[in-house]
């Protein structure tokens, strides 16, 4: 039987406010345990939340962004459960009247195709603390300084249909939260997390079938392997006549499989009620007016802006946009080295290699877009040539001084000095009689291996161009 | 509404309460009684009615993201009946 995937995708992100969503607690990252936890984050009685503005400001800038709606008027309710990570016992969150409703995403697929995903929603809501199961006497330690952290949560339409339309989703969401800056959007350290709802379903039926949740997914390759192992999963049981039963599950790296996490005997059931502790959130056009005249400029319309503006390619642009500080450090090296086509290469090839390699963020590279455009500047005004360069760029990971300094101490110089050139050619002349003869013989193609021998004997100094025009005016 | 004593169970369970047998009946009484008058109220046409979240016609003030409060750990866990290495200490929780 042919089947399909139906995927639906809950991302969490943690809004980078410096305080806290109800209180004025800090949420700088990093501190001693619960130093960040005042008298309403632990929860004590008679504390009331008062709503932090820049959230809200956050949550609307998102929205705008993806062109979703904006609720004008939302409503906060409790999710009720007991967790001693959670000292209210409940959740506040919004239900039915969230701050982001109904927008749109479009991604990029690898045959380079173009898919909307439908947003559903996104709303505001509080993180829980931190619960530590180890070395306290059987006890359990918690920490409450995540408590009362602005999260918004992002939950897509269930119309994704394979692991990497799922992928493509989750790295164009964190792309635009980046170029927002409403969060780091760190899935390894829990900024972004992402709960991915599978089910599948024989190819034409229009039911869906039951689905299963798998929870905190916290790297793009694993929401991309959980979901190969568990549709695969699905696939094998429906096939041997069983049936899907819905629960939440968890994947499991080391064995790429995904395993039962909850058992459903009792159901959740979070008895949600609006908040009574909060009004209404109203915002007017005007918020949302001056909200939208914030706007960066988000990725596609950087995308359509460099493939016109440098004449690269829709593929080309689309790899220097695909984070925000990667598209400001092509900028530079474009502007300042005044030509776009050379420094799209080496920013998409060599410095994007030399990040994956070493596997670094952009700020942990020791060339900075000043740098790199005095390299392609040296390439370009013929100081030295392209290969030469490399040399030169490689140099300067462990070398810190400026791009002129490291030619001239490595005498890398290209030589052009004709008289000089002159001698290189002269030599493999005299040392190669036999190509020289295959050349005046018809067999242009010789040039190449003949050039080469002039480049090896300069230690790729020389510049090819005139030693290639040499040898021919020579062996007329 | 009908209830019987298993959903006033789950019910007491959710909201961790301890609901011992000869209280059982009190309370299933009462919950019925409270469901009655939902029922009644649900039984008014309110088509045309904007849901209410609020009784009060105002709205959520908002507060600037300034960070206002200072650590108040020492005074806090105090309270705490127990606490180690600025972590509060409660029986071993795992799902």
């Amino acid at each position: 039987m042919e089947w399909e995937t139906v995927i639906g995708l809950e991302v969490h992100v943690s809004l980078s406010t410096k305080s806290k969503l109800f209180s004025g607690s800090s949420t700088e990252f990093g501190a001693a345990p619960n130093t960040q936890a005042n008298i309403f984050d632990c929860a004590l009685p008679g504390t009331l939340p008062v709503f932090n503005e820049g959230a809200l400001r956050m949550a609307v800038r998102f929205g705008v962004a993806i062109g979703a709606e904006i609720g004008k008027r939302s409503v906060f309710d409790r999710k009720n459960y007991f967790y001693p990570d959670l000292p209210k016992g409940y959740q506040v969150t919004q239900l039915d009247f969230p701050t982001v409703g109904k927008g749109a995403l479009t991604v990029t697929l690898s045959d380079g195709s173009e898919k909307v995903i439908g947003v559903t929603r996104a709303h505001i809501e509080e993180n829980a603390g931190k619960s530590l199961h180890e070395e306290f006497h059987g006890m359990s330690g918690i920490d409450l300084n995540r408590a009362g952290e602005p999260l918004l949560e992002i939950v897509s339409e269930p119309e994704i249909t394979s692991a990497e339309e799922a992928v493509a989703y989750l790295k164009k969401l964190h792309t635009i939260i980046r170029y927002l800056d409403i969060s780091d959007a760190i899935m390894a350290q829990g900024s972004m997390r992402c709960d991915v709802n599978v089910s599948i379903r024989p190819v034409g039926d229009t039911e869906l079938g039951t689905r299963t949740e798998i929870k905190n997914i916290n790297s793009f390759r694993f929401v991309e392997k959980a979901i190969i192992s568990e549709v695969q999963r699905q696939q094998e049981i429906l096939e041997d006549g069983g049936r899907i039963i819905q629960e939440t599950r968890r994947y499991n790296a080391d064995k790429d499989e995904t395993t039962s996490m909850r058992s459903k005997e009792v159901a959740n059931d979070y008895r949600y009620f609006p908040e009574p502790d909060l009004l209404p959130v109203v915002i007017d056009d005007e918020y949302i007016a001056a909200v939208k005249a914030q706007l960066p400029e988000l990725p596609d319309a950087r995308r359509s802006r460099f493939a016109e503006e440098y004449a690269l390619s829709e593929y080309d642009a689309g790899v220097l946009v695909s984070s925000r500080e990667l598209a400001e450090y092509y900028e530079i090296v474009a502007s300042q080295s005044g030509d776009a086509k050379l420094a799209a290469n080496w920013v998409s090839q060599d410095l994007l290699g030399l990040l994956n390699k070493n596997n670094w963020e952009l700020a942990d590279s020791p060339i900075q877009a000043e740098r790199l455009a005095m390299l392609i500047t040296r390439i370009k005004d013929n100081t030295i040539s392209g290969k030469i360069a490399k040399t030169v760029f490689e140099t300067m990971l462990e070398d810190e001084s400026d791009v002129d300094t490291i030619i001239e101490n490595k005498g890398l110089k290209q030589v052009t000095d004709s008289g000089e050139i002159e001698k290189f050619v002269d030599e493999v002349i005299s040392n190669n009689p036999d190509q020289v003869q295959q050349y005046k013989d018809g067999k242009q193609q010789v040039i190449g291996f003949l050039v080469g021998q002039c480049m090896q004997l300069s230690k790729g100094k020389a510049n090819p161009a005139q030693v290639n025009e040499l040898l021919r005016e020579k062996m007329q | 509404m009908a209830l019987d004593k298993s959903e006033v169970e789950k019910i007491a369970h959710l909201a961790r309460l301890h609901v011992s047998d000869s209280e059982a009946e009190g309370v299933t009484t009462r919950i019925k009684d409270i469901l009655a008058l939902i029922d009644q109220m649900q039984s008014v046409d309110t088509e045309s009615v904007e849901p209410l979240a609020h009784p009060l016609d105002v709205v959520q003030r908002l507060r600037i993201d300034e960070v206002t409060e200072e650590n108040q750990r020492e005074s806090l866990q105090k309270l705490a009946p127990a606490s180690e290495d600025g972590l509060y200490l409660v029986p071993k929780v795992l799902e």
